[in-house]
């Protein structure tokens, strides 16, 4: 029996009710992120684009194809494979029988505009990555895509790449998040002088990603919307996503444990363990590929220029220590691994804690001892920094006397560059996930950047190129091999850890996918 | 009164063109490549080089402060690199934020300060003087971030009374049409409840611990100089009068006693602005605080320029500002200018 009182009470609360109801879906499909700092830009191929860029260009704009996503071991996520492919804006792909070009068949997608993607925009996208230079072109070139005559627009819906080298690495670099596809119309339109609208496309997104950017406040908060007539692939779950810059990591921690955000990026390794023990919220952990948190030491000048001084360091490291004191256990050991160890970087090197064999090497090296110096980033010191001290602990009984300088995060690039210093604690991470691209840049003689310890090998050399070009399995698995065991044997750097890639969310977040880039790709997220 | 203020404006340039050359001199001596920064961790030397040309440090540095000091002629404080966006308009956008905050902050521990260090001074050795005491003590013992995280951990993360510290406005709800920039302000004209509510409880914990900070110097200097005038000669004069203490406190000895504190007031807000930097931070404020040191740490330049110089000039304008209010308060200091 309906009395009045129930009547009138629900006539009230009716308008209430519905609007609860109304406005709970749009809490669903809508996603709060909180991460350090945002985007610079909204060009991930413009020069100074810094880190979240990549995030802009992942969900914003597609690229011909992209890696598959594989299920993570324990059911958190997904990551990836180098060598699998599925299509994003190519609805098909085919290698030439003389496997010197790779021709694309576009979908029937359109960018934000509506205009049509065609063949045209896919050939002035890429191009334009050259053109720009910088970190866009420093990855082009990578994997061989090093002239705009590479790039062919058959017809209106088939796209070439001619290759000027065989090289594995071609395909898997068409999938990054640099070689993505703009509106090629709209930008020259908005361009004004500029050619390739530099400063249009930092502000403004052209593409035809799943996501649009529909307001962007540098420095606070990007916020995007699902663009409903993506073709790309399945249309994600999420309709809008917040990403605020909370610059405090304790925030960030008090923001996703209190339940108000519902994913944090960057929170420092104690934190996300601390999450992980508590199990209020979900931690998901990938091991970053190709990546290694290492001590490098300096093989072309100073006092580990002599390798048993380098060995008697990798077999005096307290690296136990280190996993725990500095990363909390979020890593995987580098170390103790065995002495013939299979094809795959990173791998785990053969030395562990030996303090006899250490002091041995130090007395046949340098039996007065030496006095050396040891830099590393106070930007990355939550992590560093411990390690620092624990390793100038380990060598003062083997003789090595270790001092610390900190080196302002701004400036630790620069002196790097130097590669003066004997000792410096740093990590690297390649985006393309194999062997032989990691120690072309870590161990050539080329000598880049990244070849922080100098270290120059004729041996080493021959045996990156030989892995880099060979299209022969068998030949490649001894190439890498015999590499792994000569830096092994040199140990120019000492690997600590393969770093993870943390991030925490709710319970109620699914569809994690992990990129190279390592930056959230709303397109697989989900919220119950 | 207007001579004044010219005069006044007049003796202000020398300033700005010393702060323009200092900031200039220190960005470029301080530690940190530039270019290498912002090649990102995978370029290759001609890559930095390349940036470094772009970004016209490859100039020899005369050439450089000339090219900014011609920029800056035409109100263009050049590019900020971590943000992307013209410095300029990066300040435009960020200076009412944290305005707003300090003002808000400074408001609050004036209300509680001032009445404070009169009751202080005029009960002195009382109950109320001693908790002045400690109150002021613990306010500069506390370093702002720490003030800050434990109101965030009590009143956010245990009692959960306070909003999420995101910033100016919960995610949910946009900010009020623009007109002075100060989101209190903006949506009580656009009329609109929701907001200044929103807004309000956002900023309820950072203003209250820029309001500890400020807390004692204002007080203290209240009840220092309430004390002085109470023992003055005019004071006596005016109890002996057979005034009431109200007006005798309130008229005679806080009326003259105002011109210390207003200069403390000018100071604390300058302090406040500095002390805002950690607060914007550990509140996610989207301040010119925060702002500042994020290119301080990326050794992005233009942004670092900016800032000294808009708080050069706006630590001018306030100087201005309470030269002429002692010549509101006090009919000697206009003679005197």
């Amino acid at each position: 029996m309906v009395d009045r009182r129930t009547l009138v009470g629900a006539a009230l609360s009716a308008p209430f009710v519905t609007r609860a109801a109304a406005q709970a879906p749009a809490r669903n499909e809508t996603l709060l992120l909180v991460q350090e700092y945002g985007p610079n830009s909204l060009d991930m191929q413009g020069i100074g684009s810094s880190q979240p860029v990549n995030g802009v260009a992942l969900n914003c704009y597609d690229r011909l194809i992209r890696f598959k996503p594989t299920p993570l071991p324990d059911g958190g996520g997904g990551a990836f494979n180098m060598t699998d492919f599925e299509p994003e804006l190519a609805e098909s792909w085919q290698v030439a029988s003389d496997g010197m070009s790779v021709t694309f068949k576009l979908k029937d997608a359109a960018f934000h505009s509506g205009r049509a993607v065609t063949a045209k925009d896919v050939k002035w996208s890429l191009a334009r990555a050259l053109a720009i230079g910088g970190f866009a072109k420093t990855q082009m070139n990578a994997g061989s895509l090093e002239n705009p005559e590479q790039f062919v627009a058959v017809d209106e819906k088939t796209f070439r790449v001619d290759f000027v080298r065989r090289d594995k690495l071609t395909l898997p670099n068409l999938a990054v998040t640099i070689p993505f596809v703009f509106d090629s119309e709209l930008a020259i339109r908005n361009g004004g002088e500029d050619p390739w609208a530099k400063e249009w496309l930092k502000n403004n997104v052209a593409g035809s990603g799943a996501f649009k950017v529909e307001s962007w406040k540098p420095g606070s908060e990007t916020i995007y919307v699902r663009n409903d007539a993506w073709k790309g692939g399945k249309l994600p779950t999420l309709r809008r996503i917040i990403a605020r810059d909370i610059p405090s990591p304790a925030t960030r921690r008090a923001l996703i444990e209190r339940g108000d955000a519902d994913i944090s990026y960057g929170l420092p390794p104690k934190d996300f363990k601390d999450l992980a023990d508590g199990g209020k919220v979900k931690v998901v952990g990938v091991p970053v590929p190709n990546a290694l948190w290492y001590l490098a030491l300096n093989a072309a000048t100073g006092p580990f220029t002599d390798v048993r001084l380098r060995q008697a360091v990798a077999w005096a490291m307290p690296y136990e220590k280190i996993l725990q004191a500095s990363l909390f256990g979020r890593g995987v050991a580098m170390w103790g691994g065995p002495e013939n160890p299979a094809p795959a970087w990173p791998t785990p090197f053969p030395y562990k804690t030996d303090m006899a064999k250490a002091k041995a090497l130090v007395s046949e090296a340098a039996p007065g001892g030496v006095k050396t110096a040891l830099i590393f980033d106070t930007g990355a010191a939550t992590i560093a920094e411990p390690m620092a001290v624990l390793i100038k602990e380990a060598l003062a009984p083997i003789g090595i006397d270790v001092e610390l300088t900190k080196i302002p995060g701004a400036n630790f690039r620069g002196e790097l560059n130097k590669k003066i210093h004997p000792m410096a604690i740093n990590r690297f991470g390649g985006w393309l996930d194999f062997p032989d691209y990691y120690f072309f840049w870590n161990f050539h003689g080329a000598n880049s950047i990244f070849n922080i310890s100098s270290y120059q090998s004729a041996a080493m050399d021959k045996l990156i190129d030989a892995a880099r070009f060979t299209q022969d399995p068998a030949a490649y698995k001894a190439n890498v091999e015999a590499f792994i065991a000569l830096s092994q044997k040199d140990a120019p750097v000492i690997p600590i850890a393969q770093p993870l890639h943390d991030v925490a969310m709710q319970k109620s977040i699914g569809g994690y996918q992990f990129w190279p880039c390592r930056e959230p790709d709303f397109r697989y997220l989900t919220k119950t | 009164m207007l001579k004044t203020i010219g005069d006044r404006l007049l003796t202000t340039i020398p300033a700005i063109i010393g702060v323009i050359v200092v900031s200039f001199l220190l960005t470029r001596i301080l530690p940190g490549d530039t270019a290498s920064y912002f090649a990102g961790p995978a370029a290759t030397p001609q890559a930095i080089e390349q940036i470094r040309k772009q970004l016209g440090l490859d100039r020899p540095l005369p050439e450089q402060f000339a090219r900014y000091v011609a920029d800056l002629a035409k109100g263009d404080l050049g590019q900020s690199l971590t943000t992307g966006q013209p410095v300029v308009s990066d300040i435009k956008s960020r200076l009412p934020a944290s305005a707003e905050l300090t003002l808000f902050g400074l408001i609050i521990s004036m209300l509680v300060a001032v009445p404070m260090g009169i009751a202080a001074a005029v009960r002195q050795g009382s109950f109320i003087d001693h908790a002045c005491r400690v109150v002021a003590t613990a306010g500069v013992s506390l370093p702002v971030f720490f003030t800050g995280l434990l109101l965030v951990y009590i009143f956010y993360f245990v009692l959960g009374w306070s909003p999420a510290p995101l910033g100016r406005l919960d995610v949910f709800y946009s900010a009020p049409p623009s007109v002075t920039g100060f989101y209190l302000i903006d949506s009580l004209i656009a009329g609109d409840g929701g907001t200044f509510r929103a807004a309000l409880s956002q900023i309820l914990l950072p203003g209250l611990t820029l309001a500890v900070f400020a807390l004692a110097p204002l007080a203290r200097i209240t009840r220092a100089s309430m004390l002085a005038a109470l023992s003055s000669e005019f004071v006596r004069t005016a109890r002996a009068s057979g005034l009431t203490p109200r007006t005798v406190i309130l008229t005679y000895a806080f009326r003259n006693a105002m011109l210390p504190v207003i200069t403390t007031l000018g100071m604390v807000f300058s302090f406040l602005l500095g002390a805002n930097v950690l607060v914007e931070k550990v509140f996610a404020w989207p301040g010119i605080g925060s702002y500042a040191v994020e290119a301080l740490i990326a050794s992005d330049f233009a942004p670092v320029q900016g800032f000294v110089l808009a708080m050069a000039v706006l630590y001018v304008g306030l100087n201005l500002l309470i030269d002429l209010l002692y010549g509101v308060i006090d009919p000697r200091a206009r003679a005197a200018a």
